[in-house]
């Protein structure tokens, strides 16, 4: 098990699923080394520090964002937006940085690591991209994805999403994440070759699997009614704030007015002129203000959307304990019944209904020779049976504290987290009505010398 | 016709006794030229000096107080008080106090209408008890404004409020409606009532204090209809011919007309918009509270900061309550006031302009010496005397007015700056109690995770 960090001569395999126990493991031999706090830029990222050996060599960032054009698979002109993805690694104990690696990936290519990530890691929560396409805006912003403040916002949104990879005790380690960061051509074509997606689980099967599992473990399925409650309230919580922001923006601007026609009017009164005049400056800031006030609350909101996508991960791990717990009561279910099928063969009696039984009935019974042939190849089949059944079992359950542990992992970070940006969005308010009472005391000392 | 006042003006030098309602002190209608504002106050000094008949009629108000059943409980503080303060020179006298309430409908076969209980208060010798209570309707209302309009052209008669809203309003009846045309009709009445002129108006008295079947027999003894009529074609007909010279003042006056009407237009319209946007911040704002308690239910160590920011939102959904009810009973109802008081300054002006129209026609008339010389120079005499009472009625007025206007506009714009105020400071201390609440609990549980 590797302890040492990023090993360039690590195999070129991916990273299999390895019972690993306790995920901070492999971190203690690291521990020694300084601490290096995380660049902050991505909301959530007070939590880094902790538990992670990247971030004590390495910093992230995703520095840049630019519009490129070529040509895609279609060769069709299209216009993407490209990102800069810095990795400095921290040499020296005086924690001076230098650049290691830059490279320019798009959302694609994101997406691509993070698909491979779901394939190799099914018992990890993995952390999720930000939107593909702006939702839940409130009319001042853009839907539109070339719109600069959403390609910001992205820009954010992806670096927080490197960070979380790389403060994951078991997705850090990963060769295709290291390659994401550190080489750019090729790269795909590299992941490509894992077949990971060969390796993916069809949907149907999984659905499948959902609708028939006897005995999944209790605390998935309450995990899976959680995520599916958390998405469900987060959306309408989303939903709700982006309208109430909508009439607050209303509110502020309509305010502005008041300035214009204060003004104008000032200039056919004598004693009240200066009063308005002043009074209506103060409107002018009072509905200019709310422009960076919403501003602050869409990285509120995007702390928001983290969770809300995080839930589609936390079903991701429940539905592959359900696969694979159905597909050991498959194999249960098939052992048991070639084992009937070899104690019927043997005693000679027909208590199933089978295919056989009624050939023999049609075309006579076979010779003894014949039976004992088959109850060979069933004791063998058997065999092969119970052993697999014995190692999806293992599998099974390594799975399941795997994941457990992980889960536990998320929880503590998704409480972390979530307070945080409630707390930052109750600061939010507080600055909010701050600014309000000191426009509208210097208002009223405006009416009040009229 | 100018309004005859009665005894007190008759009395003494034509000023208006007791200096009922009067805040500005600029000079009185009729009275030509006259009255600077200490001359006011020394001939109400001398008034009461000279004239026994106040403090009689007061003793006659007391006597009579028991016998008389519209007045149950007539406090005599405020006669002895306006007694005293009579004395003392106060301005800001009031001795009729006059409160519009109980909005009723009535039915019959015909329509449907409301209408207002009216109850008086007066110290004043003229009337005949001291408490009245009558029932009027918004056409009772509509009668006495096109009185005072007659007996006074020239005086800014307060505005009363809308026949109809025309935006959105399919029930008459609504209550916000009513109850806003209340308001309006209460201001309505106790302007007239401040005003130093209007408030000795005959009609005025009679809308106060007669019983409804006396209001539609003194009603009818007005001039006709068709004098009505004869009266307005005149007017339009001068009105047409416009106005030669109107002096420089007129014209300042003219164009601040103008220009505020504008203003006040548009800051009405603002402020209605303000108080739309923050009914629907409102209803949005019902929402997204409880969101925040459906979420902790699926929550363990969430729920508790989830539900305290809950309880702030729904805190500061009640703070933008308050503020939209603040700004519909201070701001929105002086404002549109306002925007009414402008309509009828026009409708001032455009009146003066027409009696100098008709100075001026005959002055024509004279100089073309198209008829009878000297009817001609004996009518344009009494016509002289009637433009300058009429030009300075209004510039006595004006005055007042614009002094008014300052007053309002400054309060009701100080008060709105001030709900703004107090509801964010009730926002602040809200969220400021949620974080110390959380920041608390952080700092317990960190200690504890210190690794």
């Amino acid at each position: 098990m590797e302890q040492a960090p990023p090993d360039p001569e690590r195999r070129l395999q991916p990273a299999p699923l390895e019972p690993l126990g306790h995920p901070d493991a492999g971190v203690e031999s690291v521990v020694g080394e300084e601490a290096e706090g995380a660049r902050d830029e991505g909301p959530g990222d007070g939590t880094m520090t902790e538990n992670n050996f990247w971030l004590k060599k390495i910093e992230i960032s995703v520095s840049e964002a630019e519009k490129r054009t070529g040509r895609n698979a279609m060769n069709m002109q299209e216009t993407y937006t490209a990102y800069l993805i810095e990795t400095r690694s921290v040499e020296h104990i005086d924690g001076q940085s230098v650049l290691t690696d830059s490279l320019w990936r798009r959302y694609s290519e994101f997406e691509l690591l993070r698909n491979y990530l779901l394939v190799y890691y099914p018992h990890i929560v993995v952390p999720p991209l930000p939107e593909k396409r702006a939702e839940f805006v409130w009319h001042k912003l853009s839907a539109d994805n070339m719109d600069p403040d959403f390609v910001e916002r992205r820009r954010i949104g992806l670096e927080n999403f490197l960070l979380r990879v790389a403060s994951h005790p078991i997705l850090c380690r990963d060769k295709i994440f290291y390659l994401f960061l550190t080489q750019e051509g090729n790269w795909k074509e590299t992941v490509n070759e894992t077949g990971f997606q060969l390796k993916a689980d069809s949907r149907l099967k999984a659905l499948n699997a959902t609708f028939r599992v006897k005995n999944p473990d209790k605390r998935f399925t309450e995990l899976k009614h959680y995520s599916d409650e958390l998405q469900s309230v987060i959306s309408h919580l989303l939903r709700v704030r982006a309208r109430v922001a909508d009439r607050l923006y209303g509110v502020y601007k309509v305010h502005g007015n008041y300035g214009r026609v204060f003004s104008e009017w000032s200039a056919i009164e004598k004693e009240m002129g200066d009063g308005l005049q002043s009074a209506g400056h103060h409107m002018d800031v009072y509905a200019s203000s709310i422009d960076d006030i919403l501003e602050d609350e869409e990285h509120y909101a995007d702390q928001l959307k983290e969770y809300l996508f995080y839930a589609e991960a936390l079903r991701a791990v429940c539905r592959k304990h359900e696969l694979m717990q159905y597909d050991l009561e498959m194999a249960a279910q098939d052992l048991a019944s070639k084992k009937q099928q070899c104690e019927e063969l043997a005693t000679g009696t027909v208590r199933t209904f089978s295919l056989k039984g009624m050939t023999t009935k049609l075309f006579g019974q076979e010779t003894p020779e014949q039976r004992e042939a088959r109850i060979k190849v069933l004791e063998e089949q058997i065999n092969e049976g119970e052993q697999q059944l014995k190692s999806k079992n293992q599998e099974g359950r390594e799975f399941v504290k795997n994941a457990w542990a992980d889960i536990e992992r998320f929880k503590e970070q998704k409480n972390h987290d979530l307070k945080e940006a409630l707390i930052s969005y109750a600061v939010m308010q507080i600055s909010m009505c701050k600014k309000g009472i000191q426009v509208w005391t210097n208002a009223k000392e405006c009416f009040s010398k009229m | 016709m100018e309004g005859e006042c009665r005894a007190p003006q008759a009395r003494s030098s034509g000023l208006p006794a007791g200096g009922a309602g009067g805040e500005s002190p600029g000079g009185d209608a009729p009275l030509s030229g006259s009255s600077g504002s200490s001359a006011l106050l020394q001939a109400e000094v001398l008034d009461l000096d000279e004239d026994e008949d106040d403090l009689e009629v007061f003793s006659k108000d007391a006597s009579l107080m028991d016998m008389n059943s519209f007045s149950p409980m007539m406090p005599t503080s405020p006669l002895s008080m306006i007694n005293q303060v009579k004395f003392e020179d106060e301005p800001d006298l009031k001795d009729l106090f006059i409160t519009v309430d109980e909005p009723e409908s009535h039915v019959t076969t015909i329509e449907t209408f409301i209408t207002y209980r009216i109850i008086t208060k007066t110290s004043r010798g003229e009337f005949d008890s001291s408490e009245f209570e009558v029932r009027r309707r918004y056409q009772d209302f509509l009668w006495l404004k096109e009185r005072l309009e007659e007996a006074h052209p020239t005086l800014i008669i307060p505005p009363l409020p809308e026949k109809f809203i025309v935006k959105g309003m399919v029930e008459r009846f609504n209550d916000d409606f009513i109850e806003t045309r209340r308001k309006a009709l209460h201001k309505f009445l106790n302007r007239i009532a401040d005003h130093p002129t209007l408030t000795f108006n005959e009609d005025f008295k009679v809308f106060l204090t007669a019983q409804a079947w006396e209001l539609s027999s003194h009603k009818k003894q007005g001039p006709g209809l068709l004098s009505r009529m004869g009266q307005t074609v005149r007017a339009v007909a001068l009105s047409m011919r416009g106005v030669k010279s109107r002096p420089e003042e007129f014209m300042e006056m003219n164009n601040f007309i103008e220009i505020f009407s504008q203003k006040i237009n548009l800051i009405d319209k603002i402020s209605q918009r303000i108080y739309k946007e923050e009914r629907e911040y409102f209803d949005e704002m019902k929402e997204y509270g409880p969101i925040h308690i459906l979420w902790s239910a699926s929550e363990e160590d969430l729920a508790d900061t989830l539900k305290g920011v809950a309880s702030c939102i729904d805190k500061c959904c009640k703070a933008t309550e308050k503020r939209m009810s603040g700004l519909s009973e201070a701001l929105l109802p002086v404002v549109h006031e306002y925007v009414l008081y402008s309509e009828m300054l026009m409708g001032v002006m455009k009146r003066r302009d027409q009696i100098q129209a008709e100075l001026d026609s005959k002055v024509e008339a004279l100089t073309s010496k198209k008829a009878d010389t000297d009817l001609l120079t004996e009518e344009i005499g009494k016509l002289e005397d009637k433009v300058e009472c009429a030009n300075n009625a209004l510039k006595a007025d004006w005055e007042r007015w614009k002094q008014n206007m300052q007053n309002d506009i400054k309060s009701a714009f100080t008060d709105m700056a001030e709900e703004n105020i107090h509801y964010y400071e009730q926002c602040l201390a809200t969220w400021e109690s949620f974080l110390t609440s959380q920041t608390d609990l952080h700092l317990e549980e960190g200690s504890e995770d210190k690794l």
